[in-house]
């Protein structure tokens, strides 16, 4: 019999179509499952009635012909998107009772599409974060163990929610928002793949805002094909969020032919640091083999200011926090705790409504923007930031993609994350040059570690040139056939 | 004469720059479709987007990016191709995102000037810095509900222009002058309505003082939102003053921001130094830089109405006007209109006194403006037509006037109707002239003795003989004759 929370969503469209099941029997397996999964943390809110509703409706537009591209799929948003009606968190007791009155865009795109929405999906609060621990209702936990150990891993940040539940078998797939690894990352930590498109690519529209010049929406999902087939779906120039671009949406999925003979693919030099897990290391050679073995030709490429990505991501997505986040100050919406003068209510609200990373992150942003100190680091961050594009593109002057593992080391346990916020940055050290850059990227499962984790292999692609990215990644897809589940998968009570 | 201040200790000058912030006219707010009229009741005209809802984002108003450019061309500025949104960060209750979308290190216009015309007909150029838009804060209300504060988020995110001059303004009356005229060039554009009251155009003054021929600039203080042409030149006045005091008395004026009390003619410190802000402006990354071709500045160059320096100078030209008289009528639009259709062929020197002296004289005394004037633009202009075609003499055609200006009635008909046209008939006259004679043999001999200035008081007395309807320069004519042979 067909698990159906075991199916790929384009086996679920395939099944759908095909009268194998309908989107109501779909919904109702992954309300259990999701029921089952509770002690995965992987969802803030459960919204199953609505789900329900949105499954028979999406049956009966089935039955008079009309099939949108993610027709009757149930999928799960991460609580960053706004959806009217049904409270959203972004994981912050300051925004614990917040209902909006609209939807953000990706999430309209992916309702008009036919999508059912299971719900909001947990995270490190505000985007802030690489483990899921930031949470102001405690983290998401990785369906993943290692072998012989049942500590409690992390699923990674900040849409660690999404992978949990998209690893879990709680959701066929899950929006997450990348600003510098956010899906990327958790997707590695879970075994799945993770798509970061092309800044631009998807409105920001109704998505809490962390760092505006770098958040971007992307699909979180159990295969490469899933991923095309639902960022078509998310995808789309957006008159109302003005940095969102306007360019044609193809459609993703036609384009995976599964042939690169001839494709070029760049491995940068300064990614192989020292100290890098030989784990990890021994796993880029062999993604780097399999892709010259499919015709790709392989070219040594230099991305010479990689060092200071890091330094310049965490000034650069500080500063915009910390005006982005000053709209949360107990006048009109979210928490407020009063206080004798505007000034007190404005301290104890945000003191108690931010936890302790949005705080450190709102106190960096301030500092690199304030009078004296604005030149040093918030000027000199975005001179950085423009050499670091230039980087990428002087490679894509020669090459068509890059290849790079995703995280210097598989997932961590959820009590072991490093206690120094330094140390944990590093997590990101790989994913977060392309978010300076706005290039899309992909974190793909390619194979296990010897503690029987999933490892992630990150290809990065010219801008708008997501097609040319999902290719390669469907190539590796076949190569590594990754075939590993997570001992804690969605089993159906 | 330079405007001083006599001090303790000798004279002082004032230095006075202005920023204006002047609310552009446009139907929907800089960042979102809300409406921006006056007015509403409170929190009405907010989006999602002004009450800075999570997630929602602003999207420029192609409109008043448009008024802008138009503003600038208006002012003879610069157009910057490329100028960025930047935000500037402070917490306040009546700001819902934490930070206020504003124009920092590139405006969107940079470097014009304005004229000013002076009582005395002499001009003044003084320079505009820049013009930059910017999002309006909302409205705090702090004295309706006790121990609470009201927010009214109408005016939140609403456009406007601030337009900055360099600091040339050197007297109180050329702080009233210069806003005089840039409400005047406002207005001829369309870009705002200059209503201070309502609040569309606001003010805030910088002065500063120093010693006469002194060089270099003293400390200046930042009078902020000043609502009145006249409040603007009493600030200067009673702001200088006080600085002077301070400087004489070995003290020093600190950089502040004040206010200016009305009803006690002072100003005062507003805020302490402990809450100096840091605005911490960085570019928004929400908007894109604004990219204008020249194209589009070329189409909005092409809309520019005849503006009042223009305006002035052809009426000078054409009309023979004085440089104060044409001053006067450019001031506003309508005013010009009208005078033009009244001095269209016809004196225009004539037609300028009669509506800048008679017409706009009596609106005022009526209290009227000049769309609700009861005499029209034509019906005035065919009372000046009467006049010289010496139909009625210029006193009769005052006494026209003001009927004209209470019944809305034609100069004609009234002429017609109350027998006023001028008499001409030189029997009628001399035989009123006899009458006086007759009876004023004594002042004829003192007269014909050389008191030529009685001849006056003759002409006066005929007049009144005939009603005024005399045509005063045959009375003259003939008063001569007879008297002096």
């Amino acid at each position: 019999m067909t698990v159906l929370t075991d199916l790929t969503l384009v086996e679920a469209r395939d099944g759908l179509a095909k009268g194998d099941f309908t989107a109501v029997e779909l919904t109702e397996a992954h309300i259990r499952a999701m029921e089952a999964s509770r002690a995965l943390g992987a969802y803030i809110t459960e919204t199953p009635e609505q789900a329900l509703e949105q499954a028979r409706q999406s049956d009966a537009r089935r039955a008079t012909g009309t099939v949108g591209l993610m027709e009757g799929l149930p999928v799960a948003l991460k609580d960053l998107f706004c959806t009217k009606g049904v409270r959203t968190t972004a994981a912050s007791r300051m925004l614990e009772n917040f209902v909006p009155p609209y939807d953000s865009t990706v999430g309209r795109n992916l309702a008009r599409a036919g999508a059912v929405t299971l719900g909001k999906t947990n995270l490190d609060e505000f985007a802030m974060g690489s483990s899921n621990r930031t949470s102001f209702f405690g983290p998401a936990v990785n369906p993943w163990k290692r072998t012989g150990d049942d500590a409690a891993l992390a699923p990674g940040g900040s849409s660690g929610g999404s992978a949990a539940a998209v690893a879990g078998r709680i959701a066929l797939a899950a929006t997450g928002t990348d600003t510098g690894g956010s899906i990327r990352q958790p997707a590695a930590f879970c075994g799945i793949v993770g798509l970061k498109p092309t800044y631009g690519r998807c409105s920001r529209r109704g998505i809490i805002a962390f760092a505006s010049s770098l958040d971007q929406a992307g699909p979180m999902t159990r295969s490469v094909k899933d991923a095309a087939l639902m960022l078509s779906a998310m995808a789309g120039h957006d008159p109302l969020d003005s940095t969102s671009a306007p360019v044609e949406v193809p459609n993703f999925e036609n384009a995976l032919t599964g042939d690169i003979r001839g494709l070029r693919v760049g491995v940068p030099r300064e990614y192989r640091a020292d100290g890098l897990d030989p784990e990890v290391s021994a796993l880029w050679d062999r993604g780097v083999e399999m892709l010259r073995d499919a015709g790709a030709e392989v070219v040594e490429v230099s991305l010479p200011h990689t060092d200071h990505a890091l330094a310049t991501y965490y000034i650069l997505s500080s500063a915009e926090a910390s005006s982005n986040l000053a709209r949360y100050d107990g006048v009109r919406y979210g928490l407020r705790v009063e206080g004798k003068t505007l000034d007190e209510m404005y301290s104890r609200t945000r003191g108690a409504g931010f936890g302790p990373e949005v705080q450190r992150r709102i106190l960096i942003g301030t500092y690199a923007l304030s009078a004296g100190f604005y030149d040093a680091y918030y000027l000199k961050a975005q001179r950085v930031r423009r050499l670091i594009t230039r980087d990428f593109l002087e490679a894509f002057g020669s090459v068509d993609v890059l290849l790079t593992p995703t995280t210097p080391t598989p997932a961590f346990a959820l009590d072991e994350e490093p206690t120094d916020p330094l140390t944990l940055y590093l997590n990101d050290v790989f994913t977060v040059p392309t978010s300076l850059a706005g290039l899309p990227a992909l974190s793909m499962p390619a194979g296990l570690s010897g503690q029987g984790l999933p490892l992630g292999l990150q290809l990065v692609g010219r801008h708008f040139q997501e097609e040319t990215l999902l290719n390669a990644a469907l190539v590796l897809e076949r190569a590594c056939a990754f075939s590993g589940a997570p001992m804690f998968a969605g089993k159906e009570v | 004469m330079t405007y001083a201040i006599e001090g303790n200790t000798g004279r002082w000058t004032v230095v006075v720059g202005l920023e204006v912030h002047a609310q552009v006219v446009s139907e929907s707010k800089l960042f979102s479709g809300a409406s921006a009229c006056y007015g509403g009741e409170p929190n009405d005209q907010v989006s999602l987007v002004d009450a800075a809802f999570p997630g929602l984002l602003p999207v420029i108003n192609a409109h008043c990016v448009e008024q802008a450019v138009r503003t600038g061309l208006g002012l003879r500025a610069r157009i910057n191709r490329h100028s960025v949104f930047a935000r500037k960060n402070y917490f306040y209750a009546d700001l819902p995102q934490g930070y206020q979308i504003s124009q920092f290190d590139k405006p969107i216009v940079g470097e014009g000037h304005l004229v000013l015309d002076m009582p005395d007909g002499s001009s003044r150029t003084v320079g505009i810095e820049r013009l930059h838009l910017e999002q309006d804060a909302g409205k705090s209300i702090h004295d309706q509900v006790p121990g609470a504060s009201l927010i009214d988020l109408n005016r939140a995110g609403i456009a406007l222009m601030e337009i900055v001059s360099h600091p040339d303004l050197r007297a109180p009356d050329e702080a009233g002058a210069y806003l005089r005229k840039l409400r005047s060039i406002l207005r001829y554009l369309g870009t705002c309505d200059g209503n201070m009251e309502e609040g569309s155009l606001r003010c805030d003054v910088n002065v500063s003082v120093r010693r006469e021929g002194e060089e270099g600039l003293r400390t200046r203080c930042e009078i902020k939102n000043v609502n009145s042409v006249r409040f603007v030149m009493q600030a200067i006045e009673v702001e200088a003053r006080r600085q002077v005091e301070v400087w004489e008395s070995g003290g020093e004026v600190l950089q502040e921001t004040r206010l200016f009390d009305p009803s006690r003619g002072e100003t005062r410190s507003m805020r302490s130094k402990e809450h100096a802000h840091d605005y911490r402006y960085f570019p928004d990354p929400d908007l894109l830089p604004l990219e204008l071709d020249e194209e589009f500045i070329s189409k909005v160059r092409a809309t520019l109405p005849e503006l009042p320096d223009e305006k002035k100078e052809r009426f000078i030209a054409d009309y023979g006007l004085t440089p104060y008289d044409a001053s006067v009528l450019v001031v506003d639009q309508a005013n010009a209109d009208f005078f033009e259709e009244v001095a269209k062929d016809r004196d225009g020197k004539l037609a300028a006194n009669w509506v800048i002296n008679n017409l706009f004289g009596a609106l005022s005394k009526a209290g009227l403006s000049l769309a609700e004037s009861p005499v029209t633009s034509g019906a005035l202009g065919r009372l000046l037509d009467l006049m010289t075609s010496d139909v009625i003499n210029g006193r009769i055609a005052k006494d026209v006037f003001e009927i004209m200006m209470e019944t809305g009635a034609e100069a004609e008909a009234i002429v017609e109707e109350r027998g006023l046209r001028q008499v001409t008939d030189t029997g009628a006259i001399e035989a009123a002239i006899d009458e006086v004679i007759a009876a004023n043999p004594d002042k004829v001999e003192e007269v014909r003795s050389g008191k030529d200035k009685l001849l006056g008081w003759f002409v006066g007395q005929v007049m009144k003989g005939t009603g005024g309807k005399a045509n005063p320069a045959v009375v003259n004519d003939l008063l001569r004759k007879k008297i002096l042979g």
